[in-house]
C-alpha cells in the first residue's frame, strides 16, 4: 500500500500562491524525490501530503481514500524531519515507542516492535540514551526508527541529511536506499541536493516556484531534460549553456553541453580559451575555461589532466550530446 | 583562539568585581549586624557598632510587638497565590502566542510589556477607589488580584520566550506520531517546558514577595505582608535601627534562602535564550 494521488492541489499563504494547481501520482513502493532550489515549494508539498498544512484547494488521495481533510495522524504516514525532531526528555526507546503508545499498543508489543526497529537500524545499544547523548547520525537513525515502527503506508523525509557532514551523509544515503529496498514502502524524499536525488530516486520530481517542471526517472531527466531549468538542475557540475552565434549555428536560442561531454585538447578544437581554474579531484578534473566564442565553459575530464591557470586549451563539445533550447528555454 | 587577557587586567577586573559585589552586599550585611545590637548601640559610629555587645533583644522585641508569623503567612499567601493564578492565566496565553500567533501577537506582547513602564503611582487613586468600593482594601483576595495583574506581563513574556524555544517540528512530529492535542501537551510540551515554568514561578514569587508599592498602600493590618511589617518600624515616632534591621532580616531571610537554593534555576530562567 502507499499509492498517493494529488489532484489540482493548491496552497496559498494569504495572498501568495506557493503551489499553483498541481497534479502528481506517486505509485506504491516508489521512491520519489522532490528536488528544487530553496523556496520552490518542495517542503510545502511534502507538508501538504503529511497533513501539517491545509490545502487551499484540490484533493489528496492516499490508497484510494480522500485524505485532504484528515489530520496527520490519521493518514498513516510517517515523517522524518530535517532537525530530527526527537523528544529530548525521552530515551531512545521511549522516542521510538511514542507513536505505538499513542496508538494504544500494549507495552509488550511496543517493546517487541522497538527491538525490531532497533535491530534493523543497528542501534540496540543506544536504546537507553537520550537524544542529547547521541551524534547527529545516531539521532537521524532514531528518527527513522520512530518512523519505521508505525509500519506506515509511506515515509516522508524532509531534507533528512542536510544537518550531517559529508561522509555521514553518504553513509545514511545508502542506508535509506537499502531500507527502501528491504521495506518496499513508498518513500517521498525532499532535498535540494541533486546528487541525493539522482542516487536515491526511482522518480525525481523537479519543482520550480511550486510547479512541476519535469517528473521522471533520474536518467530520463539527465538525458532528456524538458527545459533549461531541469537541464541546469540535474547533473553535477551543472550543464554549460551558450547563446548567441554559437547557438544560432545549431538553430537554437541556447545550447547546453554537460561538462562530461566536453573534450579538452591542448592543440585544436572549435572553442579556444584559457584555463581559469582546474579542480583536481583525483578521479576527475574539472577545468573551467574562459573561451571567446562560448564564454566560461566547464569541462569534466576523466582522470588527471595536467593543466594550470593561464594555459591555452581548445574545447570540443560532443556533437551528439548537444541540447538545444528555444527562446522560452524549452528543449527542441 | 581565546582572547588574551594580561595578568594585570585580570587582577584589576577581579578587584573591581569584588568591590562592586561588596558594595551591593554591604547594606544587607550592615542590616544583619545592626539586628544583633541594642537600640542604643545601633545608632553609634560604625566602629562602636562593631565593637559593642551582640544581643538577640531586637528579634524578641519585634516578635513581641508585631506578629511576625501573621505577616509571613500573608506574604506566602500573596506571593504563591498571585503566582499560581498568574501562571494559570499566562500558560495558555503564552502557549497560543508562541504556537498559534496572530497578526497582532507581537503588538499585544509589546503593549503588555509597556504597561510595566507606566509608573504605578499614576493609577494609585483609581485603583484605591475601586478597591474601596469593592471592599477589597486590606484583604488578601484584593492583594492577590493586584499582584497577579502587576506581574502578569512578565510571566507571559517569560513563558512566551520559553515556549518559542521549543522547536515547532517536535510538536509536528508528535502530531504525525498520532498524539492528540491533550497528549501533545501532556507528554511532549509540558515536560519540555517544565524548567521554564519553574524559573518563571520562582522569579514571580520573589517579585511578589518584595512588592512594596501596592502592598503598603492597599493594606493596613489583616492582609499586611512582610513589606508592611518592615515599614511599620520606620514610624513617625522615630527610627528604631536595631528593630528595623531585625524586621528586615526576618522579612528577607525566607526569600533569600529560597533564592540561594534555586539560584541555578533562576539564572537559567533569566538568561534563557541568550545562550544556547
Amino acid at each position: 500500500m502507499g499509492q498517493i494521488t494529488l489532484s489540482k492541489v493548491v496552497k496559498q499563504f494569504g495572498e501568495v500562491t506557493v503551489i499553483p494547481p498541481l497534479d502528481l501520482e506517486i505509485n506504491e513502493g516508489e521512491f520519489v524525490v522532490f528536488v528544487g532550489p530553496s523556496g520552490c515549494g518542495k517542503s510545502t508539498l511534502l507538508r501538504l501530503i503529511a497533513g501539517l498544512e491545509d490545502t487551499s484547494a484540490g484533493s489528496i488521495t492516499i490508497d484510494g481514500v480522500n485524505a485532504t481533510d484528515l489530520p496527520p495522524a490519521k493518514r498513516g504516514l510517517a515523517m522524518v524531519f530535517q532537525s530530527y525532531a526527537l523528544y529530548p526528555h525521552m530515551t531512545v526507546r521511549k522516542n521510538i515507542a511514542f507513536p505505538l503508545k499513542m496508538a494504544g499498543m500494549s507495552p509488550e508489543e511496543q517493546e517487541k516492535r522497538v527491538k525490531a526497529a532497533a535491530g534493523v537500524l543497528n542501534m540496540n545499544k543506544l536504546l537507553d540514551r537520550r537524544p542529547g547523548q547521541l551524534s547527529g547520525g545516531q539521532r537521524q537513525r532514531v528518527a527513522i526508527g520512530r518512523a519505521i515502527v508505525r509500519e506506515p503506508k509511506a515515509f516522508l523525509f524532509d531534507e533528512p541529511l542536510s544537518n550531517l557532514d559529508a561522509a555521514l551523509r553518504m553513509g545514511m544515503r545508502l542506508e535509506i536506499t537499502e531500507l527502501h529496498q528491504r521495506l518496499k514502502t513508498t518513500m517521498i524524499y525532499v532535498t535540494h541536493d541533486q546528487v541525493e536525488a539522482m542516487t536515491m530516486a526511482d522518480k525525481i520530481v523537479v519543482l520550480n516556484a511550486g510547479r512541476i517542471e519535469q517528473a521522471g526517472s533520474p536518467l530520463e531527466l539527465y538525458k532528456n531534460p524538458k527545459n533549461i531549468f531541469v537541464a541546469s538542475f540535474i547533473g553535477s557540475p551543472k550543464m554549460n549553456f551558450v547563446g548567441g552565434q554559437v547557438a544560432k549555428y545549431h538553430n537554437a536560442a541556447t545550447i547546453g553541453v554537460r561538462p562530461e561531454h566536453v573534450m579538452l585538447s591542448t592543440s585544436s578544437g572549435p572553442w579556444k580559451g584559457t584555463v581559469g581554474v582546474a579542480e583536481h579531484l583525483g578521479s576527475d578534473t574539472f577545468v573551467h575555461v574562459n573561451t571567446e566564442e562560448a564564454g566560461t565553459i566547464t569541462a569534466r575530464i576523466s582522470g588527471e589532466v595536467v593543466v594550470k591557470h593561464g594555459d591555452t586549451v581548445w574545447l570540443t563539445p560532443m556533437p551528439d550530446k548537444i541540447y538545444r533550447f528555444d527562446a522560452e528555454g524549452v528543449a527542441i | 583562539m581565546p582572547r588574551r587577557i594580561s595578568n594585570s587586567q585580570k587582577t584589576m577586573t577581579t578587584v573591581a568585581a569584588w568591590t562592586i559585589g561588596v558594595l551591593i552586599f554591604f547594606p544587607i550585611l550592615w542590616i544583619f549586624i545592626l539586628s544583633f545590637k541594642a537600640e542604643g548601640d545601633a545608632i553609634g559610629t560604625p566602629l562602636h557598632v562593631i565593637s559593642s555587645a551582640w544581643t538577640f533583644d531586637a528579634y524578641g522585641e519585634v516578635q513581641g510587638r508585631s506578629d511576625y508569623f501573621k505577616h509571613f503567612w500573608n506574604s506566602v499567601v500573596l506571593s504563591l497565590g498571585s503566582t499560581l493564578i498568574g501562571l494559570a492565566i499566562a500558560i495558555p496565553a503564552a502557549w497560543s502566542m508562541a504556537f498559534v500567533p496572530g497578526k497582532r501577537t507581537k503588538d499585544l506582547l509589546m503593549w503588555m510589556l509597556s504597561t510595566k513602564m507606566m509608573p504605578a503611582a499614576g493609577v494609585l487613586v483609581p485603583i484605591y477607589l475601586i478597591f474601596r468600593d469593592l471592599g477589597l482594601l486590606d484583604t488578601r483576595i484584593g492583594l492577590v488580584a493586584i499582584l497577579t495583574l502587576v506581574n502578569l506581563p512578565i510571566i507571559v513574556w517569560m513563558l512566551y520566550t520559553y515556549f518559542k524555544e521549543i522547536p515547532g517540528e517536535i510538536l509536528e512530529a508528535a502530531r504525525m506520531d498520532g498524539a492528540s492535542l491533550r497528549s501533545e501537551i501532556l507528554y511532549v510540551l509540558t515536560p519540555m517546558a517544565i524548567p521554564g515554568i519553574a524559573s518563571t514561578m520562582l522569579l514571580n514569587i520573589i517579585l511578589a514577595w518584595n512588592e512594596a508599592f501596592w502592598t503598603l498602600r492597599l493594606t493596613a493590618a489583616s492582609a499586611a505582608p512582610l513589606t508592611a511589617f518592615i515599614a511599620s518600624y520606620s514610624s513617625p515616632e522615630g527610627l528604631f535601627y536595631a528593630k528595623l534591621s531585625a524586621a528586615s532580616v526576618m522579612a528577607i531571610a525566607p526569600i533569600l534562602i529560597m533564592g540561594w537554593f534555586s539560584q541555578k534555576q533562576l539564572v537559567r530562567g533569566l538568561t534563557f535564550g541568550a545562550v544556547k
